[in-house]
């Protein structure tokens, strides 16, 4: 298979699966709930998958772990976290982020 | 005329339907300015680890979700194969589960064929400006076509946006380093949603576990980190009761 082929398989695939997800409960009508159990867990799903996801992100540089100041991705990350806090907002949290990291990359490789 | 009386009982005249499908897109359109960035970001990601434009565009309709479609690209891009892309996806979007029940019996009088529209437009964003209005009492014909509103008005600028990013991402040189905007947008949508001690333990353990075990074979570490988090997550809530309980008997 091509590997545009293999990436709009996976695509529809996660698609299929996605719709599945919306459509159960509407479909059946409101005459059945979730377990309680599965309500409880699925509170900490977006409080555990995204930080998965971000902190290798800023901790590994090319495969290696990189926990020293020369990482600017590690710096840049970590004040972008503390805007999150604060501001609660998308716009300021990428753009202290971006703009921490583009001041770092010029001041450590210049122009 | 009876025919006519009764069709507008049931589906509300062309004024109302108008009426609260506005009032829905108004109700999330103070939402929509916020996702733009995101909805960008999702598309310059795509691009950026060698998706084909045609392509980029085609998840962002098919998929719908962008914490799925970032992740999805992020792990893509770092070679992971692809039974843990579509793992990590519906880990993601099992959320949507709690708000198709939520909103399932609010659309129990529609057809099926507007549920099935219903339940691809659903989103956070959606269920979020919905779920609070439903819960004033509105007439099913109210119901159904705020919803509509507010979820296609985020559909539309969601594919926007994404649309923007896919054609901007191809013209921006990898000195730029946005990739960097993905971690940052999960950051931004991770940090309002923890907001007791549970869940930031939760988002502690899933950071410690996902960075510890980096080194796992197929990027496992991810998923492994989910599971940790949850399970950390259920722990500290169960524990935050048992001592809720105990005061409480103390009184």
């Amino acid at each position: 298979m091509s590997e545009t082929g293999y990436l709009l398989t996976l695509i529809c695939v996660i698609g299929a699966l996605t719709y599945v997800i919306r459509a159960s409960f509407i479909l059946i009508g409101g005459r059945m709930k979730p377990a309680m159990a599965f309500q409880r867990a699925l509170r900490f799903v977006p409080v555990s998958v995204l930080p998965a996801l971000v902190m290798p992100a800023l901790f590994y540089r090319n495969g290696e772990l990189a926990m020293a100041l020369s990482n600017e991705r590690l710096l840049a990350g970590l004040l972008a976290i503390a805007v999150a806090v604060f501001s609660r907002s998308v716009l300021w949290t990428l753009s202290a982020g971006m703009g921490t990291l583009w001041l770092l990359q010029y001041m450590i490789s210049g122009p | 005329m009876r025919d006519d009386r009764i069709d507008s009982a049931a589906h509300g005249t062309a004024d109302s339907r108008r009426g609260h499908f506005m009032a829905g897109v108004r109700a999330v359109s103070p939402i929509l300015l916020g996702i733009v960035p995101f909805a960008t970001i999702s598309g310059i990601a795509a691009v950026e680890i060698g998706m084909p434009k045609g392509l980029a565009i085609a998840m962002s309709m098919i998929m719908f979700a962008g914490a799925a479609q970032l992740a999805s690209v992020q792990l893509l891009g770092a070679g992971a194969p692809g039974a843990i892309v579509v793992l990590t996806a519906v880990v993601i979007n099992l959320r949507f589960a709690m708000y198709s029940a939520s909103l399932g019996p609010h659309f129990q009088t529609l057809s099926a064929r507007w549920k099935a529209l219903f339940a691809y437009l659903l989103t956070d964003q959606a269920y979020a400006v919905s779920i609070i209005r439903f819960q004033d009492g509105l007439s099913a014909v109210a119901r159904k076509w705020f919803y509509f509103g507010a979820a296609i008005a985020l559909w539309a600028t969601w594919q926007a946006g994404t649309a923007a990013g896919v054609f901007l991402g191809a013209t921006v040189p990898a000195s730029w380093s946005l990739d960097f905007a993905v971690p940052l947008t999960f950051m931004a949508l991770a940090v309002p949603a923890i907001r007791d001690a549970p869940s930031a333990a939760a988002a502690l353990a899933a950071g410690a576990v996902a960075v510890g075990a980096a080194g796992m074979p197929y990027h496992l570490n991810i998923i492994t980190a989910a599971g940790a988090g949850i399970a950390v997550g259920l722990m500290a809530e169960a524990a935050a009761n048992r001592h809720e309980r105990k005061r409480e008997a103390e009184k």
